[in-house]
């Protein structure tokens, strides 16, 4: 099928179409639905799509893969992330809950254990704290505990972290509480490729894995490769990215903080300030730390960026791995976090902007942290 | 059985010590032709019919179902000795007392039935499969356990059994994910997702419920009720004590879970019930432990030694079985007190094989923490230089 794509401008759609249709009607008619064409960069997709992407292909490569969560069927996904799915797959593989979140993701887990491979949706993350006894006692423990007598390939996934003024119990980022638990991976897409290349091979990995989306991106749309459009892209987990090289400083962040980073790297790049490296982390766990040490090793100064909260956070870990790797000797200045504040987040407008990092906080750090120097004073 | 279940099996077995012998289901080979008829307060049924009072077993059956309990009393008794030993560590639950659910509930099943309960697991582990000495070693935290030493009393499992949970009412939703995949899958079985009276009243179990009946499952949901969850009697924990009408829209069953052959009864009832997709059933056992909740519980403090020695004089499932056995001519004395003085000698030489197994090997600290071949590339230990890469 990648022998069909060429770039946009180059390539005629209807051939694309016809050639898709021929060897696989039914993928065919989604994908090409989903994705734009523009000139400059050829082919796009939204996160949402791309997460549809893998959803649909998954289901499609293996009969044991299904959906289950609240409105992922007939209502097409709460955030649209299943739109069209029940009508391919039909109601057996498509599954609407009740509201009962430590039911049904018990249920998932059970299902897992009994041979299938559940997608098990929470329309938030904030929801699966009701099940999270069974995500963490019964999906990660359980093969340690049977000594690998029992084999558990669930996958969780839903969105994750701030929204739009959705207030305290709606905005939580829930990186850190999963990062931590042996048993479990734990992935969080930034863009599109991310999302369909982690939600792909978190389907197909055998262990428990969590999905960490962020609703903010579903609806922003990136390039894809054409690598990235095949029906067995998947990315690495436990491999980090570099979005953008840099000399100066290392910028790590996970989700849609890497957008900020990015923006802020530009920002500091156009005024002549620095030049930084920025490192998109893909996976929490297991935690690449080894491109982050090659990083600091060449830039000497690291800040990472996240928008759970600072105490115990995906930063502190950050922190801790890089004080006790090798890495430490090359820093020029401490490691830096740029976190969530730590407050439940608020509902009014101007307070909900100031509790998660943006552009500004992201470049106003770099500056101060580039002005210092370890023994300076 | 099927042969794939044959090879699965006896993969468990290569690695747990037991011979595939064990492993067979109680099959109908010999035609049941002792018919025994249950006292009439055996059963009562809630939105549903009762089962016949009449139940047809075969000789082999009965002398199997005598032997699986002597067997799992003494079992149970060999890990007292060893946890007062203080060669087992932790909680301990024993089931003594309560061995008619276990066993009447696998003549009534095959392989292919899934079965998943709580802590309590010891004796539903032997029935599925376990061998007394992986049990024991598992007990033990050694090598030969069931789990590698690694899960310990509460975390045994064979292929057809889902554990061993530690966490109260967590099985049942997990129950009756198995119970969903059996259905995805097209299998005509049904998963026995077991609970006791103190967990009955968890959220949880209402939200599997409800799932169950929603898709029609092939659930059956039982409550073990010993009358008390830990120290609290069922009265004092729960409003309503029927448990067997607590499923509201799912019909339910309440047995004499005292009487091995009407659990055997009630269970091949609820098993034909759901397979034949009449969706969930909930059966409610009328059971009780001798034993406190756990070997840290005397099981004296919220109730009276007379009525536990009520239980044991006048409603223990062996002696109850036994004197069947000995009315209808199954099986001499003589040929009784060699079925208990074999279970004896099994039960001693599983305690001396647990004991002579070695404790894991370091190698197995950092293993299946995933599984093999996708572990993440290193895990840490106690401090930095102690990693272990995959």
């Amino acid at each position: 099928m990648s022998s069909v794509l060429r770039k946009a401008a180059v390539v005629s759609i209807p051939s694309v179409r016809q050639a898709l249709t021929r060897s696989n009607p039914i993928l065919a008619t989604s994908l090409l639905a989903k994705r734009s064409y523009n000139s400059k960069n050829g082919v796009e997709m939204t996160v949402r799509d791309a997460l549809n992407s893998a959803l649909e292909e998954e289901m499609q490569a293996d009969d044991k893969v299904y959906l289950m969560g609240e409105e992922v069927g007939q209502y097409n996904g709460a955030y649209k992330v299943s739109k069209g799915l029940l009508d391919k797959f039909g109601p057996k593989r498509v599954i609407d809950t009740p509201i009962t979140e430590s039911g049904f993701c018990g249920l998932a887990v059970g299902s897992a254990f009994a041979g299938l491979k559940p997608v098990c949706e929470f329309m938030t993350w904030n929801f699966a704290m009701q099940a999270i006894d069974q995500i963490v006692n019964s999906a990660a423990k359980t093969h340690y505990m049977s000594g690998g007598n029992v084999t558990c390939p669930i996958t969780f996934r839903g969105p994750n972290g701030a929204a739009s003024g959705v207030a305290a119990q709606h905005s939580q980022c829930f990186a850190a509480w999963y990062g931590s638990v042996p048993g479990l991976k734990v992935v969080s897409p930034w863009n599109s490729e991310d999302a369909k290349g982690l939600l792909k091979a978190a389907i197909r990995d055998p262990n428990p894995v969590v999905v960490l989306e962020n609703e903010l991106m579903y609806g922003v749309s990136f390039p894809m490769s054409e690598a990235a459009l095949s029906k067995d892209f998947v990315v690495e987990i436990g491999k980090a990215k570099i979005e953008k090289e840099g000399s100066d400083i290392t910028i790590v962040a996970h989700s849609r903080s890497v957008g900020f980073a990015l923006e802020a790297a530009q920002l500091l790049e156009k005024e002549g300030i620095c030049k930084a490296e920025v490192i998109n982390l893909r996976s929490i766990r297991p935690l690449d730390i080894d491109t982050i040490i090659k990083s600091v090793k060449k830039t000497n100064r690291l800040v990472t960026v996240e928008g759970g909260w600072p105490q115990y956070g995906v930063g502190s870990e950050i922190c801790a791995q890089i004080m006790e790797s090798e890495a430490f000797d090359h820093l020029d200045a401490p490691v830096v976090r740029i976190t969530g504040a730590d407050i439940p987040t608020p509902y009014a407008q101007n307070l909900e902007t100031l509790a998660f990092p943006d552009t500004d906080v992201i470049s106003r750090v770099i500056k101060r942290t580039l002005q210092q120097k370890i023994g300076a004073k | 059985m099927l042969s794939s279940q044959k090879i699965s099996l006896a993969k468990v077995a290569a690695k747990a010590f037991i011979s595939p012998l064990t492993v067979r289901t109680f099959a109908t080979s010999a035609a049941r032709n002792v018919s025994i008829d249950l006292h009439k307060n055996s059963f009562e049924s809630y939105n549903c019919d009762a089962p016949s009072l009449q139940v047809d077993v075969s000789k082999e059956e009965l002398i199997r179902m005598y032997k699986s309990m002597v067997t799992m009393r003494r079992m149970e008794m060999a890990s007292d000795g060893l946890y007062k030993a203080k060669l087992i560590r932790g909680f301990c639950h024993l089931c003594t007392g309560q061995e008619a659910v276990a066993v009447g509930m696998e003549t009534a099943l095959t392989a292919e039935d899934k079965i998943i309960t709580a802590y309590r697991c010891h004796g539903f582990t032997y029935m599925r499969g376990g061998s007394i000495t992986s049990i024991l070693a598992e007990l033990l935290g050694r090598k030969a356990g069931i789990s590698g030493g690694k899960g310990g009393s509460m975390h045994m499992f064979t292929p057809n059994f889902f554990g061993g949970n530690g966490i109260v009412g967590a099985q049942v939703p997990l129950g009756a994910g198995i119970a969903f995949a059996q259905k995805y899958l097209g299998h005509k079985a049904a998963t026995f997702s077991l609970y006791g009276d103190g967990a009955s009243n968890q959220g949880q179990v209402f939200e599997a419920y409800n799932m169950a009946k929603l898709w029609d499952l092939p659930a059956v949901f039982v409550c073990e009720n010993n009358r008390y969850g830990m120290g609290t009697a069922a009265n004092r924990s729960s409003a309503n004590t029927s448990y067997f009408k607590r499923g509201d829209y799912i019909p339910g069953l309440k047995v004499n879970g005292m009487d091995v052959l009407a659990v055997h009864q009630a269970v091949a009832y609820a098993k034909e019930w759901t397979v034949s997709g009449k969706g969930p059933l909930l059966l409610e056992m009328e059971t009780y432990r001798y034993g406190g909740h756990s070997m840290s519980d005397p099981g004296t403090t919220y109730r009276t030694r007379e009525e536990i020695q009520h239980m044991r004089s006048n409603n223990d499932p062996i002696t109850g079985l036994k004197q069947r056995l000995l009315e209808f001519n199954i099986i001499t004395e003589d040929e009784m007190k060699a079925i208990d003085k074999a279970a004896r000698v099994e039960v001693d030489l599983a305690v001396e094989e647990s004991k002579a197994s070695p404790e894991p090997d370091m190698s197995e600290f950092f293993t299946h923490v995933y599984q093999k071949g996708t572990e993440v590339p290193f895990l840490r230990g106690r401090e930095p230089e102690e990693i272990y890469k995959y």
